[in-house]
């Protein structure tokens, strides 16, 4: 930090929960302070008149605390030594080890001019059939795990980071709780992936006002890898809807307006500035960007889940299933916009119309459901799009399913056969001549 | 010229500027502040005695109380003149295709259009002859659209012309022609004029109700609920009911002259989506490629939100420019509901008291002066040129009853909802056949346009359509509470009847080749055997034997619907249905 430019002040007109205003000449916005030691931003200037957002809270600030401005905006190091560290929502390491030497960096820098960015095509693939299947990742996206608080999210979310062809993986962990962080940091050392991996943690522990800093820090890690290094990076973020619960926090503290469900209006911008940085560059790097976003007794109308599916390319919905007892991943409300790109292109040609046809089957199923809960009798069609549907779930859709793409078309075709006719399925006719399975 | 007025900066919370300035300064006047080398350029939304609130387009982190500020005196412009079709804008109209880092450079700001290309220039007009804003005086070949050059918009008198350049190549700073106003003063005209952006261009002779169809090629719309050219639509749905694909069919297909797609605070993936497959793509009526007739307004969500509000009055201005010409452009806004939270972020930092869900109190006169900008209008040379204007909403929770929505419903005559249940059940386009409405289908002069194309009972078909469909979803609806059999077999056949409606007319596969686009001849062949099926009486011993019966054959209409129009494979099918009919009625 510029240490020649201080500028200390030491007198507080007003303190707030998580703010503090003081008198100051030519502070900068968006500028660093310590208040009392504690990190600080400028976040708004009326004359001399400076609001200060301190991301500790205020508890014990003192009206002739010492408040010292740094001359720039929140930064973060940026070096290969990041590999295979843990820092805390400053970008200060937290596994014991020396500061990282490097680049001095803005966090929260600009955006990439959307004119040179190159349209996403690699597959991801994850083994997982209610994701490659029916909801297939590709490079440079952006998606959100939908789940309830009791699901298992970060460990799907850590399997699928860590059979990712990737480069390097960076964790932005927002409000974890200490065992999530410790099972995060057991998996990657498990799989002897430490070194590819960079972690940005702020725990249940710390102040949530912290929270704020870590997408930006994690993205910031993430453009100098794939940026500078050209490398193929995946961002893990977890948790999302805690990240927003900080901003109407501060927005709050702000006297700010709120809009739909105590949210501060600007949420979807907020939101869209962390995701959009998922992108695939021309120079071939890529920055993927899988997110947690928790909700509430599975309301996707809440405005944080509502705003986010906006912005990300799709989300995976995990569900309890309780025909089969599995974790599945829900084909009805999940979706990757981008699978497109990839399907029937980086595989089989079938895979659109396979894919369609089992979830439109699948819904049949639910139908049928249905029907039979409001004490109705089921016909023979009825039936069998049941068994279908348990077969399909346990299969496919679970989540401990782990078989390549081209297998699970072929599972597909086979509980295609085993259960309807050719009619009932309803697939283009050279299709079905191709890879309807023979009589065996 | 006068001396420019300057101001100081007073105060900042986040995109908001309060400056103190020390002279004239105008609402909506366009500043630049500066900070070092750069310069920021900023919108004035308010004055208060000697202080100015401006909101800046784009970030002002590092901006300090007593940093400079230089107005304009005008007001946000767009440059319009040859060169605007294939290029890819942000809000602002900067060319991003000229910016060359990776990155937006805060304050790099680029020139619309290139000075130094040549046009082919043709007079039209005549010394002597006289003339008032939008008259054409000549043209360029741009690409293979004729792009009229017009006087200026912002020239209000009646002008005398002095003196046009003969045919040849010029750029768009020379002077192609003079021309004098009432009081003998001399005007020059060059290719290149600006305008400001939030104002509506109105150089023409009159704005009559919209009396044509615009095709789009996709079924559920051109059948069911068509939109007018020169009318207004719009698109509200919650996210993943295929609201982007929807827009992209529109974009390739539409029968317009001129695309101009605003891509106002949503994913740039979206965009590149756009910018990578449409110069690939051609269009089918004139053989070109897509990319030649398109201008993309480019705004994502995370470029700044202020330039996000400018974008689709950018987008919209050029459209004006386009019709001016006699051209017919359709504008894509894509979404309005960014547009109107970029409204309400603003209002909300100034403090102002808030309407519904925070949002601004006049948004509903923002949004519906923005609609009333489209039409089909008559030039003052007696030729016609339109602007259509579908946007999409992305009303909060899917819930209908907010305001963008609700204020847009009013402002616009076509409604396609899109709805979660059918986008569940992968029935796309999702658009729900029953609570979409297209007000033009009541129009006389729309029924006299399908009277004399299409034929005389083609409206009454389309409500016989929308009837079988209606009698369809109740009947599920009876079948979900009773049961099977504990509704009479006609229930069932009603339908499977709305079944075979949606499934073979509502119904698009927007990924293949052949059913992503339906030109009207084969909709009209299409949708008229489908209702000539439904208007005979079936007769079935159980409602699974009337069900198989359907599904068979919405199994082979659907594979015509993939098949090239009166091919063998087509013809094929098409006996197949025969028989499939002829042998039930047999039987």
């Amino acid at each position: 930090m510029a240490q020649a430019f201080q500028r200390i002040y030491t007198r507080l007109e007003g303190i707030t929960k998580a703010t503090v205003v003081l008198n100051a000449q030519r502070v900068m916005n968006d500028e660093l302070a310590t208040v009392d030691g504690r990190l600080a931003q400028v976040v708004k200037i009326n004359g001399d008149r400076v609001t200060l957002q301190v991301f500790g809270g205020t508890e014990g600030i003192a009206t002739n605390s010492e408040v010292v401005f740094w001359g720039e905006a929140p930064s973060l190091n940026v070096s290969d030594e990041l590999s295979g560290r843990f820092f805390n929502a400053y970008g200060k390491p937290i596994d014991g080890g020396p500061e990282v030497e490097g680049e001095h960096r803005e966090i929260g820098g600009p955006s990439v001019n959307p004119y040179k960015r190159k349209q996403p095509s690699q597959l991801i693939p994850t083994g997982i059939a209610g994701i490659d299947l029916n909801n297939t990742l590709v490079s440079g996206q952006k998606i959100p795990f939908f789940a309830d608080p009791d699901q298992p999210y970060n460990q799907v979310m850590a399997t699928v980071a860590l059979r990712a062809d990737v480069d390097k993986i960076i964790l932005g962990g927002m409000g974890l709780t200490n065992d999530d962080y410790l099972y995060f940091r057991q998996s990657f050392e498990n799989a002897g992936k430490l070194s590819k991996i960079i972690s940005f943690v702020n725990t249940t522990d710390d102040p949530p006002v912290e929270r704020l800093l870590i997408p930006d820090m994690a993205l910031t890690a993430a453009e100098y890898f794939a940026v500078d290094k050209n490398e193929k990076v995946l961002v893990l973020l977890t948790d999302m809807t805690l990240y927003a619960d900080a901003l109407s926090i501060v927005s709050n503290r702000m006297d700010q307006i709120p809009s739909k469900d105590s949210m501060p209006g600007s949420l979807y911008s907020d939101l869209a500035k962390i995701y959009e940085k998922a992108v695939l560059l021309p120079s071939g790097g890529s920055i993927t960007i899988i997110a947690v976003t928790t909700l509430n007794g599975g309301d996707i109308t809440h405005a944080i889940p509502d705003n986010t599916g906006y912005i990300t390319e799709g989300q995976l919905f995990l569900r309890h299933d309780s025909d089969t007892g599995k974790v599945i991943v829900d084909p009805f409300r999940s979706l990757s916009r981008l699978k497109q790109l990839v399907i029937g292109k980086q595989t089989r040609e079938d895979h659109n119309q396979v894919m369609n046809t089992a979830i439109r089957l699948y819904a049949d199923a639910a139908d049928a459901k249905t029907k039979l809960e409001n004490g109705f009798d089921l016909s023979d069609y009825d039936l069998r799009a049941l068994d279908f549907a348990k077969e399909y779930s346990l299969k496919l859709l679970s989540i401990d399913v782990n078989i390549n793409v081209t297998e699970m078309l072929e599972r597909a075709w086979k509980l295609f056969a085993k259960h309807f006719s050719k009619e009932e399925v309803s697939i283009r006719e050279d299709l079905i001549e191709k890879y309807w399975p023979g009589q065996e | 010229m006068q001396t420019k007025t300057t101001g100081i900066v007073r105060g900042i919370i986040a995109n908001l500027v309060t400056i103190e300035v020390d002279g004239p300064v105008a609402q909506n006047e366009i500043c630049f502040i500066h900070l070092g080398d750069t310069r920021l350029m900023a919108e004035v939304i308010k004055v208060s005695g000697k202080n100015a609130s401006a909101q800046v387009y784009e970030s002002t982190r590092g901006l300090r109380v007593g940093d400079h500020v230089t107005f304009e005196g005008h007001m946000l412009e767009v440059q319009l003149g040859p060169g605007l079709l294939s290029s890819n804008y942000d809000g602002l109209q900067n060319n991003l295709a000229t910016m060359e880092d990776v990155f937006l450079k805060r304050g790099e700001y680029t020139e619309p259009i290139d000075r130094e290309k040549k046009w082919d220039f043709k007079p039209t007009a005549k010394k002597g002859n006289t003339v008032t804003a939008g008259d054409w005086l000549g043209e360029v070949m741009e690409g293979w659209m004729v792009h009229r050059i017009m006087v200026p918009f912002v020239m209000t008198d009646t002008y005398t012309i002095e003196e046009i350049t003969a045919e040849g190549s010029y750029t768009v700073d020379q002077r192609i022609a003079v021309v004098k106003d009432g009081q003998g003063r001399n005007h020059d005209i060059t290719m290149v004029q600006k305008w400001p952006v939030k104002r509506a261009i109105t150089a023409y002779k009159e704005k009559p109700r919209p009396y044509k169809v615009m095709e789009t090629g996709v079924r559920t719309i051109d059948t069911f609920n068509p939109i007018a050219e020169g009318g207004t639509g719009f698109i509200p749905g919650p996210f993943g009911c295929g609201k982007t694909v929807l827009q992209h069919a529109l974009a390739k297909q539409a029968e317009a002259d001129i695309i101009v797609m605003a891509a106002c605070g949503e994913r740039a993936n979206e965009v590149v989506e756009i910018f990578s497959e449409f110069p690939k793509l051609i269009d089918a009526r004139t053989g070109r490629h897509l990319m030649e007739r398109t201008t993309i307004i480019c705004n994502t969500s995370n470029m700044p939100v202020a330039a996000r509000e400018a974008s689709v009055y950018t987008a919209m201005t050029i459209c004006e420019y386009y019709r001016a010409m006699g051209h017919r452009a359709l504008l894509l806004a894509d979404s309005t509901s960014r547009w109107a939270q970029a409204l309400r972020e603003m209002s909300n930092r100034m403090e102002e008291l808030p309407g519904q869900d925070a949002f601004p109190m006049d948004l509903p006169a923002i949004i519906s002066n923005f609609y009333a900008r489209a039409g089909i209008v008559k030039l003052n040379n007696d030729q016609t040129g339109s602007v259509t204007v579908i946007g999409t909403v992305s009303p909060a929770g899917g819930n209908l009853k907010e305001p963008v929505t609700e204020s847009t419903q009013k402002a616009t005559r076509c409604f396609y909802a899109l709805s979660q249940n059918r986008a569940d059940r992968k029935r796309y386009p999702a658009v729900d056949p029953m609570d979409s409405y297209s007000k033009y289908l009541e129009y006389p002069e729309i029924m006299q346009y399908y009277t004399e194309k299409v034929g005389p009972d083609w409206i009454d078909k389309v409500w016989e359509g929308k009837n079988y469909v209606r009698r369809g979803k109740e009947a599920y609806e009876q079948i979900n509470i009773l049961g099977d059999d504990g509704v009479p077999l006609e229930y069932h056949i009603n339908y499977w009847k709305s079944e075979l409606i949606d499934f073979i007319i509502l119904q698009q596969d927007a990924f293949d080749d052949i059913d992503a686009s339906t030109p009207m001849e084969r909709q009209e062949y299409m949708y008229t055997k489908v209702i000539d099926i439904c208007r005979k009486e079936y007769e079935f011993d159980d409602f699974e034997a009337c069900s198989g019966f359907f599904k068979k054959l919405i199994n082979i209409f659907r594979q015509m619907n993939y098949s090239e129009f009166q091919s063998d494979e087509f013809k094929r099918y098409e006996t197949e249905i025969e028989k499939l009919l002829s042998d039930k009625v047999q039987a």
